[in-house]
Protein backbone atom coordinates (compact mmCIF):
# COMPACT_ATOMS: atom_id res chain seq x y z
CA UNK A 1 0.00 0.00 0.00
CA UNK A 2 2.89 2.64 0.73
CA UNK A 3 4.21 2.42 -2.73
CA UNK A 4 0.91 3.89 -3.95
CA UNK A 5 0.93 6.78 -1.52
CA UNK A 6 3.35 8.42 -4.15
CA UNK A 7 0.90 8.11 -6.69
CA UNK A 8 -1.69 9.87 -4.40
CA UNK A 9 1.21 12.46 -3.43
CA UNK A 10 1.67 13.00 -7.18
CA UNK A 11 -1.84 13.54 -8.19
CA UNK A 12 -2.61 16.40 -4.84
CA UNK A 13 0.07 18.18 -6.43
CA UNK A 14 -0.84 17.98 -9.97
CA UNK A 15 -4.27 19.29 -9.28
CA UNK A 16 -2.45 22.08 -6.85
CA UNK A 17 -0.34 22.96 -10.01
CA UNK A 18 -3.35 22.90 -12.46
CA UNK A 19 -5.43 24.80 -9.60
CA UNK A 20 -2.79 26.89 -9.06
CA UNK A 21 -2.38 28.21 -12.76
CA UNK A 22 -6.61 28.65 -13.18
CA UNK A 23 -6.48 30.96 -9.92
CA UNK A 24 -3.81 32.77 -11.13
CA UNK A 25 -4.89 33.80 -14.27
CA UNK A 26 -8.38 33.91 -12.79
CA UNK A 27 -6.85 37.08 -10.77
CA UNK A 28 -4.99 38.56 -13.10
CA UNK A 29 -6.87 38.38 -16.33
CA UNK A 30 -9.51 40.68 -17.61
CA UNK A 31 -13.45 40.16 -16.63
CA UNK A 32 -15.80 41.57 -19.10
CA UNK A 33 -18.84 39.76 -19.34
CA UNK A 34 -21.85 40.62 -21.74
CA UNK A 35 -24.45 38.04 -23.26
CA UNK A 36 -23.52 37.33 -26.51
CA UNK A 37 -19.17 36.22 -25.68
CA UNK A 38 -21.39 33.89 -23.16
CA UNK A 39 -23.43 32.20 -25.56
CA UNK A 40 -21.80 28.61 -26.69
CA UNK A 41 -19.95 29.13 -30.23
CA UNK A 42 -21.04 28.14 -33.08
CA UNK A 43 -19.74 30.09 -36.43
CA UNK A 44 -21.47 33.20 -35.46
CA UNK A 45 -24.93 31.55 -35.27
CA UNK A 46 -27.22 31.81 -32.63
CA UNK A 47 -27.69 27.80 -31.06
CA UNK A 48 -31.33 27.22 -31.57
CA UNK A 49 -31.62 23.38 -30.50
CA UNK A 50 -29.95 22.11 -27.66
CA UNK A 51 -26.45 20.56 -28.09
CA UNK A 52 -26.72 17.52 -26.04
CA UNK A 53 -28.69 15.55 -29.62
CA UNK A 54 -29.44 11.85 -30.44
CA UNK A 55 -25.56 10.25 -31.39
CA UNK A 56 -25.15 6.97 -33.56
CA UNK A 57 -26.02 4.09 -31.98
CA UNK A 58 -22.04 2.70 -32.87
CA UNK A 59 -20.55 4.55 -30.02
CA UNK A 60 -22.76 2.25 -27.63
CA UNK A 61 -21.66 -0.70 -29.42
CA UNK A 62 -18.28 0.72 -29.52
CA UNK A 63 -18.33 0.89 -25.48
CA UNK A 64 -19.67 -2.67 -25.22
CA UNK A 65 -16.62 -4.27 -27.41
CA UNK A 66 -14.23 -2.37 -25.51
CA UNK A 67 -15.44 -3.40 -22.11
CA UNK A 68 -15.43 -7.10 -23.36
CA UNK A 69 -12.13 -7.02 -24.83
CA UNK A 70 -10.38 -4.82 -22.48
CA UNK A 71 -11.19 -6.79 -19.33
CA UNK A 72 -10.04 -9.33 -21.88
CA UNK A 73 -6.58 -7.49 -22.06
CA UNK A 74 -6.66 -7.20 -18.30
CA UNK A 75 -7.11 -11.10 -17.75
CA UNK A 76 -4.36 -11.83 -19.41
CA UNK A 77 -1.71 -9.71 -17.45
CA UNK A 78 -1.04 -11.84 -14.64
CA UNK A 79 -1.18 -14.75 -17.19
CA UNK A 80 1.90 -12.73 -18.97
CA UNK A 81 3.69 -12.14 -16.18
CA UNK A 82 2.89 -16.04 -14.34
CA UNK A 83 4.06 -17.76 -17.82
CA UNK A 84 6.32 -19.68 -17.38
CA UNK A 85 4.96 -21.34 -13.93
CA UNK A 86 1.81 -22.04 -15.18
CA UNK A 87 3.77 -24.22 -17.87
CA UNK A 88 1.62 -26.27 -20.44
CA UNK A 89 -1.65 -25.83 -18.78
CA UNK A 90 -1.61 -22.75 -18.49
CA UNK A 91 -0.44 -22.14 -22.41
CA UNK A 92 -3.74 -24.03 -23.30
CA UNK A 93 -5.99 -22.77 -20.99
CA UNK A 94 -5.53 -19.63 -22.42
CA UNK A 95 -5.31 -20.67 -26.01
CA UNK A 96 -8.87 -21.58 -25.60
CA UNK A 97 -9.85 -18.29 -24.29
CA UNK A 98 -8.13 -16.38 -26.88
CA UNK A 99 -10.20 -19.04 -29.22
CA UNK A 100 -13.19 -18.19 -28.23
CA UNK A 101 -12.65 -14.69 -28.03
CA UNK A 102 -11.44 -14.69 -31.78
CA UNK A 103 -14.56 -16.40 -32.70
CA UNK A 104 -16.58 -13.54 -30.88
CA UNK A 105 -14.91 -11.19 -32.69
CA UNK A 106 -15.57 -12.99 -35.79
CA UNK A 107 -19.22 -13.01 -35.36
CA UNK A 108 -19.38 -9.96 -34.36
CA UNK A 109 -17.69 -8.80 -37.39
CA UNK A 110 -19.66 -10.80 -39.85
CA UNK A 111 -23.29 -9.55 -38.30
CA UNK A 112 -21.60 -6.11 -39.24
CA UNK A 113 -21.54 -4.02 -35.99
CA UNK A 114 -17.93 -3.28 -37.56
CA UNK A 115 -19.36 -1.53 -40.32
CA UNK A 116 -19.29 2.42 -39.64
CA UNK A 117 -20.76 3.45 -42.58
CA UNK A 118 -24.19 1.18 -42.75
CA UNK B 1 14.80 2.36 9.20
CA UNK B 2 13.95 5.82 10.41
CA UNK B 3 16.72 7.33 8.11
CA UNK B 4 16.24 5.03 5.45
CA UNK B 5 12.80 6.32 5.50
CA UNK B 6 13.79 10.06 5.75
CA UNK B 7 16.26 9.74 2.76
CA UNK B 8 13.61 7.79 0.56
CA UNK B 9 10.85 10.86 1.47
CA UNK B 10 13.60 13.05 0.24
CA UNK B 11 14.39 11.69 -2.35
CA UNK B 12 10.72 10.91 -3.50
CA UNK B 13 9.78 14.74 -2.71
CA UNK B 14 12.94 16.01 -4.76
CA UNK B 15 11.90 13.35 -8.02
CA UNK B 16 8.07 15.30 -7.63
CA UNK B 17 9.65 18.57 -7.91
CA UNK B 18 12.31 18.02 -10.90
CA UNK B 19 9.26 15.71 -12.58
CA UNK B 20 6.43 18.94 -12.18
CA UNK B 21 9.56 21.49 -13.36
CA UNK B 22 10.53 18.80 -16.49
CA UNK B 23 7.07 18.21 -17.27
CA UNK B 24 6.69 22.14 -17.87
CA UNK B 25 9.76 23.02 -20.04
CA UNK B 26 9.25 20.09 -22.17
CA UNK B 27 6.16 20.46 -23.13
CA UNK B 28 6.99 24.45 -24.07
CA UNK B 29 10.01 22.68 -25.42
CA UNK B 30 7.39 20.09 -27.72
CA UNK B 31 5.46 23.30 -28.73
CA UNK B 32 8.51 25.13 -29.96
CA UNK B 33 9.64 22.04 -31.69
CA UNK B 34 6.73 20.95 -33.36
CA UNK B 35 5.69 24.64 -34.93
CA UNK B 36 9.61 24.46 -36.17
CA UNK B 37 9.42 21.15 -37.61
CA UNK B 38 5.95 22.20 -39.57
CA UNK B 39 7.84 25.54 -40.25
CA UNK B 40 10.83 23.55 -42.03
CA UNK B 41 7.96 20.36 -43.72
CA UNK B 42 6.32 22.89 -45.27
CA UNK B 43 9.43 25.16 -46.56
CA UNK B 44 8.78 27.91 -43.88
CA UNK B 45 11.32 29.05 -41.04
CA UNK B 46 8.32 28.64 -37.94
CA UNK B 47 9.00 30.93 -35.24
CA UNK B 48 12.11 33.12 -35.51
CA UNK B 49 11.54 36.69 -33.77
CA UNK B 50 11.19 35.77 -30.22
CA UNK B 51 14.93 34.59 -28.91
CA UNK B 52 17.17 32.93 -31.12
CA UNK B 53 15.03 30.36 -33.51
CA UNK B 54 12.08 31.61 -31.53
CA UNK B 55 12.99 29.09 -28.96
CA UNK B 56 11.28 31.58 -26.54
CA UNK B 57 8.29 31.75 -28.51
CA UNK B 58 6.07 29.38 -26.44
CA UNK B 59 7.00 30.56 -22.96
CA UNK B 60 5.91 34.23 -24.63
CA UNK B 61 2.48 32.92 -25.72
CA UNK B 62 2.60 30.91 -22.36
CA UNK B 63 2.60 34.38 -20.15
CA UNK B 64 0.02 35.85 -22.97
CA UNK B 65 -2.35 33.00 -21.77
CA UNK B 66 -1.75 33.27 -18.22
CA UNK B 67 -3.34 36.95 -19.00
CA UNK B 68 -6.35 35.76 -21.04
CA UNK B 69 -9.67 36.14 -19.44
CA UNK B 70 -11.51 32.81 -18.69
CA UNK B 71 -15.01 32.66 -20.16
CA UNK B 72 -17.25 29.59 -18.55
CA UNK B 73 -20.30 29.91 -21.24
CA UNK B 74 -23.81 30.43 -19.42
CA UNK B 75 -25.60 27.83 -20.87
CA UNK B 76 -22.29 25.64 -19.71
CA UNK B 77 -22.08 22.77 -16.96
CA UNK B 78 -19.77 25.06 -15.00
CA UNK B 79 -18.59 22.76 -12.14
CA UNK B 80 -17.68 19.68 -14.54
CA UNK B 81 -16.10 22.37 -17.01
CA UNK B 82 -14.14 24.42 -14.55
CA UNK B 83 -12.52 20.79 -12.88
CA UNK B 84 -11.97 19.16 -16.35
CA UNK B 85 -8.83 20.69 -17.47
CA UNK B 86 -7.40 20.20 -13.49
CA UNK B 87 -8.51 16.59 -14.42
CA UNK B 88 -6.78 16.09 -17.71
CA UNK B 89 -3.32 17.36 -16.43
CA UNK B 90 -3.21 15.11 -13.05
CA UNK B 91 -2.88 11.60 -14.50
CA UNK B 92 -0.23 12.70 -16.93
CA UNK B 93 2.10 13.81 -14.10
CA UNK B 94 1.58 9.97 -12.41
CA UNK B 95 2.74 8.56 -15.45
CA UNK B 96 6.35 9.96 -14.54
CA UNK B 97 6.35 8.42 -11.50
CA UNK B 98 7.67 4.93 -13.14
CA UNK B 99 9.22 6.36 -16.59
CA UNK B 100 12.62 4.61 -16.02
CA UNK B 101 15.16 7.37 -17.62
CA UNK B 102 18.09 5.35 -16.20
CA UNK B 103 19.52 2.25 -14.18
CA UNK B 104 18.64 4.45 -10.97
CA UNK B 105 17.06 7.43 -11.91
CA UNK B 106 13.23 6.49 -11.37
CA UNK B 107 11.54 7.84 -9.00
CA UNK B 108 9.44 4.54 -8.18
CA UNK B 109 10.01 1.52 -9.22
CA UNK B 110 6.95 -0.36 -9.09
CA UNK B 111 6.27 -3.97 -9.63
CA UNK B 112 3.13 -2.35 -11.84
CA UNK B 113 4.43 0.11 -13.66
CA UNK B 114 3.44 -0.76 -17.18
CA UNK B 115 -0.13 -1.09 -15.85
CA UNK B 116 -0.18 2.18 -13.59
CA UNK B 117 0.66 4.54 -16.88
CA UNK B 118 -1.87 2.43 -19.18
CA UNK B 119 -4.38 2.60 -16.18
CA UNK B 120 -4.15 6.17 -15.54
CA UNK B 121 -3.33 7.11 -19.14
CA UNK B 122 -6.68 5.99 -19.67
CA UNK B 123 -8.34 8.50 -17.22
CA UNK B 124 -7.98 11.46 -19.16
CA UNK B 125 -10.38 10.54 -21.61
CA UNK B 126 -12.67 10.72 -18.74
CA UNK B 127 -11.35 14.50 -18.42
CA UNK B 128 -11.76 14.92 -22.27
CA UNK B 129 -15.48 13.63 -21.93
CA UNK B 130 -16.31 15.64 -18.94
CA UNK B 131 -14.76 19.05 -20.65
CA UNK B 132 -16.70 18.33 -23.86
CA UNK B 133 -19.69 17.11 -22.64
CA UNK B 134 -20.16 20.35 -19.88
CA UNK B 135 -19.35 22.90 -22.88
CA UNK B 136 -22.75 22.37 -24.44
CA UNK B 137 -21.59 23.15 -27.33
CA UNK B 138 -22.53 20.74 -30.49
CA UNK B 139 -18.78 20.82 -31.56
CA UNK B 140 -17.06 20.19 -28.24
CA UNK B 141 -19.61 17.06 -27.80
CA UNK B 142 -18.82 15.86 -30.88
CA UNK B 143 -15.17 15.93 -30.42
CA UNK B 144 -15.40 14.35 -27.15
CA UNK B 145 -17.83 11.43 -28.03
CA UNK B 146 -15.25 10.37 -30.94
CA UNK B 147 -12.32 11.08 -28.68
CA UNK B 148 -14.03 8.53 -26.15
CA UNK B 149 -14.32 5.90 -29.09
CA UNK B 150 -11.44 6.80 -31.14
CA UNK B 151 -9.42 6.10 -27.52
CA UNK B 152 -11.33 2.59 -26.40
CA UNK B 153 -10.66 1.46 -29.46
CA UNK B 154 -7.18 2.02 -29.58
CA UNK B 155 -6.88 1.19 -25.93
CA UNK B 156 -6.95 -2.57 -26.71
CA UNK B 157 -4.50 -3.72 -29.55
CA UNK B 158 -2.27 -1.07 -27.71
CA UNK B 159 -2.82 -3.33 -24.54
CA UNK B 160 -2.56 -6.77 -26.32
CA UNK B 161 0.94 -5.41 -27.85
CA UNK B 162 2.59 -4.21 -24.39
CA UNK B 163 1.13 -7.78 -23.37
CA UNK B 164 3.60 -9.54 -25.59
CA UNK B 165 6.49 -7.31 -24.51
CA UNK B 166 5.22 -8.51 -21.07
CA UNK B 167 5.54 -12.53 -21.91
CA UNK B 168 8.88 -12.21 -23.07
CA UNK B 169 10.29 -11.08 -19.64
CA UNK B 170 7.51 -12.13 -17.63
CA UNK B 171 7.55 -8.56 -15.57
CA UNK B 172 5.76 -5.47 -15.70
CA UNK B 173 8.69 -3.21 -13.76
CA UNK B 174 9.98 -0.90 -15.74
CA UNK B 175 13.72 -1.65 -14.72
CA UNK B 176 13.53 -5.50 -15.58
CA UNK B 177 11.83 -5.07 -18.98
CA UNK B 178 14.73 -2.23 -19.64
CA UNK B 179 17.35 -4.70 -18.42
CA UNK B 180 16.02 -7.38 -20.56
CA UNK B 181 16.63 -5.59 -23.83
CA UNK B 182 20.62 -4.98 -22.80
CA UNK B 183 21.92 -6.78 -26.21
CA UNK B 184 18.60 -6.83 -28.35
CA UNK B 185 15.93 -4.37 -28.37
CA UNK B 186 12.29 -5.89 -28.57
CA UNK B 187 11.64 -3.66 -31.70
CA UNK B 188 13.72 -6.59 -33.53
CA UNK B 189 12.12 -9.31 -31.43
CA UNK B 190 8.56 -7.81 -32.00
CA UNK B 191 8.38 -5.60 -34.86
CA UNK B 192 4.76 -5.98 -35.12
CA UNK B 193 4.47 -5.14 -31.32
CA UNK B 194 6.58 -2.01 -31.81
CA UNK B 195 4.74 -1.05 -34.68
CA UNK B 196 1.22 -1.62 -33.19
CA UNK B 197 2.18 -0.07 -30.32
CA UNK B 198 3.55 3.50 -32.06
CA UNK B 199 0.10 3.47 -34.30
CA UNK B 200 -1.87 3.42 -31.18
CA UNK B 201 0.08 5.99 -29.15
CA UNK B 202 -0.74 8.21 -31.68
CA UNK B 203 -3.94 7.84 -31.96
CA UNK B 204 -4.24 7.56 -27.97
CA UNK B 205 -2.55 10.91 -27.61
CA UNK B 206 -5.09 12.41 -30.57
CA UNK B 207 -2.48 12.94 -32.77
CA UNK B 208 -2.21 13.37 -36.78
CA UNK B 209 -3.24 11.13 -39.01
CA UNK B 210 -5.68 10.55 -36.24
CA UNK B 211 -6.48 13.89 -34.67
CA UNK B 212 -10.47 13.00 -35.59
CA UNK B 213 -11.95 14.60 -32.43
CA UNK B 214 -10.39 17.70 -33.00
CA UNK B 215 -10.78 18.20 -36.40
CA UNK B 216 -10.17 22.18 -37.13
CA UNK B 217 -11.64 22.25 -40.42
CA UNK B 218 -14.98 19.71 -39.47
CA UNK B 219 -15.26 20.35 -35.43
CA UNK B 220 -13.05 23.85 -35.08
CA UNK B 221 -11.49 22.84 -32.31
CA UNK B 222 -13.19 19.46 -30.72
CA UNK B 223 -13.86 19.01 -27.27
CA UNK B 224 -11.57 22.11 -26.32
CA UNK B 225 -13.89 24.00 -28.40
CA UNK B 226 -14.95 26.57 -25.68
CA UNK B 227 -11.89 26.35 -23.28
CA UNK B 228 -10.22 29.75 -23.06
CA UNK B 229 -7.02 31.24 -21.48
CA UNK B 230 -4.88 28.82 -19.22
CA UNK B 231 -7.40 26.57 -19.25
CA UNK B 232 -7.21 25.36 -23.01
CA UNK B 233 -3.84 25.95 -22.16
CA UNK B 234 -3.79 22.83 -19.40
CA UNK B 235 -4.93 20.56 -22.39
CA UNK B 236 -2.86 21.70 -24.59
CA UNK B 237 0.17 20.93 -21.79
CA UNK B 238 -1.55 17.54 -20.99
CA UNK B 239 -1.13 17.14 -24.69
CA UNK B 240 2.15 17.39 -25.06
CA UNK B 241 3.19 15.83 -22.02
CA UNK B 242 1.13 12.62 -23.19
CA UNK B 243 3.06 12.44 -26.63
CA UNK B 244 6.07 12.52 -23.94
CA UNK B 245 4.99 9.74 -21.86
CA UNK B 246 3.58 7.34 -24.90
CA UNK B 247 7.43 8.00 -26.60
CA UNK B 248 9.09 7.32 -23.25
CA UNK B 249 7.09 4.27 -23.03
CA UNK B 250 7.77 2.87 -26.38
CA UNK B 251 11.73 3.49 -25.79
CA UNK B 252 11.14 1.55 -22.81
CA UNK B 253 9.22 -1.17 -23.85
CA UNK B 254 10.84 -1.48 -27.43
CA UNK B 255 14.29 0.69 -27.93
CA UNK B 256 16.20 -0.55 -25.43
CA UNK B 257 15.62 2.43 -22.77
CA UNK B 258 19.18 3.74 -21.18
CA UNK B 259 20.87 0.93 -23.32
CA UNK B 260 23.02 2.24 -26.39
CA UNK B 261 22.28 0.42 -29.52
CA UNK B 262 22.95 -3.69 -28.93
CA UNK B 263 25.01 -3.39 -26.16
CA UNK B 264 27.40 -0.19 -27.08
CA UNK B 265 26.84 2.61 -25.16
CA UNK B 266 29.67 4.97 -26.58
CA UNK B 267 30.80 5.92 -23.55
CA UNK B 268 27.41 8.11 -23.40
CA UNK B 269 25.08 7.79 -19.38
CA UNK B 270 22.13 6.26 -19.84
CA UNK B 271 20.08 9.19 -19.51
CA UNK B 272 21.49 10.63 -22.49
CA UNK B 273 20.39 7.64 -24.73
CA UNK B 274 16.98 7.61 -23.18
CA UNK B 275 15.93 10.67 -23.73
CA UNK B 276 17.62 10.83 -27.22
CA UNK B 277 15.64 8.27 -27.99
CA UNK B 278 12.51 9.97 -26.50
CA UNK B 279 12.87 12.85 -28.50
CA UNK B 280 14.01 11.10 -31.57
CA UNK B 281 10.49 9.13 -31.06
CA UNK B 282 8.65 12.51 -31.11
CA UNK B 283 10.27 13.78 -34.03
CA UNK B 284 8.87 10.89 -35.93
CA UNK B 285 5.78 11.80 -34.14
CA UNK B 286 5.43 15.53 -35.72
CA UNK B 287 6.95 14.30 -38.72
CA UNK B 288 3.88 11.47 -39.39
CA UNK B 289 1.31 14.81 -38.23
CA UNK B 290 2.82 16.95 -41.37
CA UNK B 291 3.05 14.65 -43.78
CA UNK B 292 -0.03 12.34 -43.35
CA UNK B 293 -3.53 13.41 -44.23
CA UNK B 294 -6.59 13.03 -41.43
CA UNK B 295 -8.23 9.85 -41.73
CA UNK B 296 -11.66 9.59 -41.65
CA UNK B 297 -14.18 8.64 -38.47
CA UNK B 298 -15.17 5.31 -40.07
CA UNK B 299 -11.65 4.57 -41.74
CA UNK B 300 -10.29 5.19 -38.18
CA UNK B 301 -12.80 2.96 -36.33
CA UNK B 302 -12.67 0.25 -38.90
CA UNK B 303 -8.72 0.33 -39.23
CA UNK B 304 -8.59 -0.48 -35.44
CA UNK B 305 -11.24 -3.01 -34.87
CA UNK B 306 -10.30 -5.06 -38.40
CA UNK B 307 -6.88 -4.35 -39.14
CA UNK B 308 -5.07 -3.77 -35.18
CA UNK B 309 -7.10 -6.23 -33.35
CA UNK B 310 -6.55 -9.41 -35.01
CA UNK B 311 -3.31 -8.24 -35.61
CA UNK B 312 -1.99 -7.69 -31.98
CA UNK B 313 -4.23 -10.96 -31.18
CA UNK B 314 -2.24 -13.05 -33.71
CA UNK B 315 1.03 -11.39 -32.43
CA UNK B 316 0.42 -12.33 -28.99
CA UNK B 317 -0.63 -16.08 -30.00
CA UNK B 318 2.37 -16.33 -31.50
CA UNK B 319 4.88 -15.42 -29.25
CA UNK B 320 3.05 -17.23 -26.81
CA UNK B 321 3.48 -20.37 -29.29
CA UNK B 322 7.08 -19.47 -29.83
CA UNK B 323 7.94 -18.48 -26.14
CA UNK B 324 6.40 -21.99 -24.87
CA UNK B 325 8.30 -24.59 -27.81
CA UNK B 326 11.26 -22.89 -28.88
Amino acid sequence: MSEYIHVLIMLVLAAATAGGMLVATSLIGPKKSFIDKMEPFECGESPIVSPKLRFSVKFYLVALFFVIFDIEAVYAYPWAVLFKELGLFGFIEMMIFLTILAIGLIYVWRRGALEWDR
Amino acid sequence: MGSEMASDWIRIIVGLIIVLAFSQLNALFLVWLERKVAGHIQLRYGPMEVGPHGILQTIADGIKLVGKELITPLSADWKLFVIAPVLVFMPVLVAFLVLPFDENLVIRDMNLGVLLIFAFSTLSVLAILAGGWAANNKYALLGAIRSVAQNVAYEIPLLLAVLSVALMTQSLRFSEIVAAQCRVWFIFLQPVAGLIFLICATAETNRAPFDIPEAESELIAGFHTEYSGMRFGLFFLAEYTNMFIVSAVATALFFGGWHGPFGFSFGLPGIVWFLLKVYILLFVIMWVRWTFPRVRFDQLMNFSWKVMLPLSLLNLIVTAAVLKFI
